[in-house]
């Protein structure tokens, strides 16, 4: 069976719905562990990396806590379009879509464990959940850890903890992140000043596909640096701490945006509405950013009873390897050409959506200010 | 200009060094370059941007301090990791450790592992850290000449190390 097959459609990935999903898309927790014997991958020949593959494809696959139903498959039996397909559903790394023999993936059947073994390190354990659920995804991934304990040995030292290719990852090779749409800090021309805050307190702040990456569509990544020196537990209080002030922040900036300018939120909504139902070419890059003011205004009520899993749903399947999938010749589209698909499949999904009703901003400033 | 060296390429490796207050130059292409071990400093900033400001020139002062080493297990130089700002295996952290703590503490909170442990590490683990704040708190014991707690903790620590 191939990935494309194994993944859940675009529409059912984007109903998924977790704690403050209107702010937060989705929570990630990975950890870095390596073999104790075996080279890091980046500076083992390929015999070595053939032999922590086969060392470890089998202990992951075999992990009861995975269910039964287990997608796993070594990257060069991978198409280019199914690996691309896996980066946009933020379950591997872009680093991770161009390793061929001697890497794998092991992802199960609820999509919230992926495996990803020779990236950077010989293993990169992830567990995603929508919303922000970074206690819950650490929970899950700390179990997947030490079921695979009692079947390899991994490389660990009393001193630095679990040992990585990167000492960036060290310790305990914890990444907690989350993705968060933040169109109100934007708006109000708060983000700077947030970003600036988040990464005195030792958080990075990036763009949609991690490191180096730009932030399209209002949306951005936030994770830790640190990975030595305290415990996981702490780690992920700690971001779970900035992410609730973070989502207040946000619900502030949205709240003052409406009292104080209805018609600027209006207009952008308005706008993206307009354009995104009757362009007939558009670049992803502009189309994220009039999604973003889509799912802004299904937020505040002004689409009616439209779900967020919708305007969700546009957002993914606007990149590109979602739209060659989708187009019936399943065909390499040249930029141009998937600008035209990506418009057509805007118009007719936007259609679906009612107009925006002014009303559901200008009524609710009546009756924050009854005077 | 033509390598110094080989005398054939093209020289794309320029390096201006002052030692003993003599001014050397050299111009190399990049394959002899990489054979005379002179390295691109410019690579240092790669480490910057990735690892944060500040960490590049701790990399160089720990590669200096490490000076030569290499692996014995899978090879990986002092070069490499001036390189690459990685490491080559878990062995690497043994041989390197010297001069990987001042890097270590640019980027984390501290350089001790405070977390999770395998199952069938967590004595061992335990061990070390009590041998390790033992042996701090004697240090500070010597210096402020509280001579009673030191002999206190000195026994202790043997007691402890007869003890595993």
């Amino acid at each position: 069976m191939s990935v494309i097959d194994f993944l859940v459609p675009a529409s059912e990935a984007c109903l998924r719905s977790g704690p403050n999903d209107k702010i937060v898309l989705s929570s990630r927790v990975r950890l870095a562990r390596n073999l104790r014997t075996v080279p890091f991958p980046s500076h083992s020949k390929k015999a070595e990396r053939i032999k922590a593959f086969e060392t470890l494809m089998p202990a992951v696959k075999s992990l009861t806590l995975l269910g039964q139903e287990i997608f796993a498959e070594s990257m060069d039996k991978l198409p280019a379009l199914d690996k691309q397909v896996l980066v946009e559903r933020h379950l591997i790394s872009r680093e991770h879509a161009a390793k061929n023999a001697g890497s794998g993936i092991v992802l199960n059947r609820e999509e919230n464990v992926c495996v990803m073994v020779n990236e950077e390190d010989h293993l990169r354990i992830q567990a995603l959940r929508p919303g922000l659920q970074l206690r819950q995804a650490w929970m899950a991934i700390d179990a997947v850890d030490t079921a695979l304990q009692e079947k390899v040995e991994f490389a660990f030292s009393e001193r630095y903890g679990f040992l990585t290719a990167c000492p960036t990852n060290l310790g305990t090779g914890i990444r907690v992140s989350a993705m968060l749409h933040l169109p109100g800090l934007v708006l109000a021309e708060q983000i700077n000043q947030i970003i600036q805050a988040v990464n005195k307190l030792g958080l990075a702040v990036r763009g949609l596909y991690g490191e180096g990456t730009e932030a399209l569509g209002n949306v951005f990544q936030v994770s830790n640096q640190m990975t030595l020196g305290e415990p996981e537990n702490d780690i992920v209080e700690r971001i779970n701490k900035v992410l609730l002030q973070i989502i207040e922040h946000e619900e502030n900036a949205r709240l003052s945006q409406m009292e104080k300018k209805p018609a600027v939120l209006l207009n952008h909504i308005g706008r993206a509405y307009g354009v995104l139902g009757n362009s007939w070419s558009i670049s992803s890059k502009e189309a994220m950013n009039l999604i973003s003011f889509l799912r802004l205004g299904v937020d505040l009520g002004v689409f009616g009873k439209t779900p967020k899993s919708l305007t969700d749903e546009l957002f993914l399947r606007s990149q590109p390897a979602h739209l060659q999938l989708a187009h019936p010749l399943r065909e390499k589209l040249g930029s141009d050409e998937r600008d035209l698909f990506r418009a057509q499949m805007l118009r007719e999904r936007t259609s679906l959506i009612p107009n925006p009703d002014p009303q559901a901003l200008l009524g609710r400033r009546d009756e924050s200010s009854p005077e | 200009m033509v390598c110094q060296f080989c005398k054939l390429k093209e020289a794309s490796v320029h390096v201006t060094e002052i030692a003993d207050n003599k001014v050397k130059k050299v111009d190399a292409c990049a394959a002899c370059a990489k054979e005379k071990n002179y390295n691109d400093p410019a690579a240092f900033a790669i480490a910057d941007h990735l690892l944060g400001l500040g960490a590049a020139q701790k990399m160089e002062e720990a590669s200096e301090a490490v000076g030569a080493l290499s692996c014995d297990q899978c090879g990986y130089t002092q070069a490499d990791f001036k390189k690459s700002g990685r490491l080559g295996c878990a062995h690497c952290y043994d041989i390197f450790s010297d001069g990987l703590d001042s890097v270590l503490k640019t980027m984390h909170k501290d350089i001790r592992h405070r977390g999770k442990v395998p199952a069938g590490m967590k004595s061992a683990f335990e061990g070390a850290h009590k041998l390790e704040g033992l042996n701090r708190d004697l240090q500070v014991a010597i210096a402020q000449e509280d001579f009673e707690s030191a002999a206190r903790l000195r026994d202790e620590i043997k007691a402890f190390k007869a003890s595993e």
